[in-house]
């Protein structure tokens, strides 16, 4: 049975997980769980170059931009304009587009900054960007957000590399029902099963970055983690059974000796 | 003699030769054009103008990458 595939800003992904390229022991093991998870779509952040050290170990030596889409984000920005900023330079870096927008607040829990976020998603669409827009779990936001032309809505499931988990499942729904665009679950995921979660709730994908980097041993994690994601979406569309109070026997009471 | 100016690259000064273009000075400081970005006095330089582009004296230089992030 084929399933329908990810769209954004019109390329198709026949993958459902984006994973992170922070956090790893080094790029080649980043490199290898990438490889492990399927996924065809990286986040990664853009930062000054260090000059004291010109050979130091590149990103795109060992993930290649023309195989795997690298998704700019804007980690560390708190203004509009810092964000704008920052990706007009990723777009001059890399010659692309989507970028994944994040406008944060308190850096104890990184909440996004909401009106700030609204804002920079105006600005950035009207500059020509194709915005995937982190946000919080607020189904008024993530409408306001759709309405403005992102193309891709992304509400958190917990604080950034928190792995809690998926903590407000009925407005992860909500902002599903809603949404025309994809809905793709960004920050929170802490291990396989709640990957599964967020795509039984009917995301079109799953962003982790911790989750895989911190794991013990992170390739084989990314290798759970695109099951994960497989099964929860496979779970979605299959339609789960209807919960009940009571135990219904699934041996037929008839013909007992 | 050939004078001198001072740029900030990544908010350090440096001193370079006067006339120096975007592209000699990456290649001063040994980098990959096709591998950065660059930004001058708050504006993008697009990486097929490096080579025209002339750095005045007491422009600053932002000059990044992508590395890991989430």
């Amino acid at each position: 049975m084929q399933d329908k595939p990810l769209i954004l800003a019109g390329r198709e992904f026949s993958s459902r997980l984006i994973i992170g390229t922070g956090k790893y022991k080094d790029y080649q093991q980043n490199a290898d769980a990438l490889k492990a998870s399927g996924a065809e779509i990286v986040t990664v952040a853009l930062r000054r170059v260090n000059l004291s050290d010109p050979d130091e170990p590149m990103l795109v030596d060992f993930i290649d931009p023309e195989t795997t889409v690298f998704l700019p984000n804007t980690a560390g920005c708190f203004t509009a304009e810092e964000a704008i900023r920052t990706l007009r330079l990723a777009r001059e870096a890399g010659g692309w587009s989507l970028v994944k927008l994040e406008v944060l607040s308190d850096p104890k829990h990184l909440y996004p900054d909401m009106s700030e976020t609204m804002r920079a998603a105006e600005m950035l669409i009207n500059d020509g960007f194709d915005v995937m827009v982190y946000c919080s779990d607020d189904p008024v936001f993530a409408k306001k957000l759709e309405d403005a032309g992102c193309v891709a809505i992304m509400p958190l499931g917990a604080p950034i590399g928190s792995g809690l988990g998926i903590q407000n499942q009925v407005n992860i729904r909500l902002i599903v029902e809603q949404s025309s665009v994809p809905v793709i679950v960004d920050a929170g995921v802490g291990t396989a099963s709640e990957a599964a979660v967020a795509m039984e709730l009917g995301c079109d994908a799953i962003i982790t970055n911790t989750a895989i980097a911190e794991a013990k041993d992170p390739v084989r994690m990314a290798k759970a983690m695109k099951h994960a994601v497989i099964a929860g979406r496979e779970a979605y569309l299959a339609g789960r059974m209807a919960r009940k109070l009571y135990a219904d026997p699934s041996s037929p009471l008839g013909g007992l000796i | 003699m050939v004078s001198k100016m001072n740029v900030f690259i990544n908010g350090e000064p440096h001193c370079f030769a006067k006339g120096l273009s975007v592209s000699a000075m990456l290649k001063e400081l040994r980098l990959i054009p096709e591998k950065v970005a660059i930004e001058r006095n708050l504006q993008i330089v697009p990486r097929s103008l490096f080579s025209q582009t002339e750095l005045q004296d007491g422009d600053h230089i932002e000059i990044v990458r992508f590395i890991g992030g989430g």
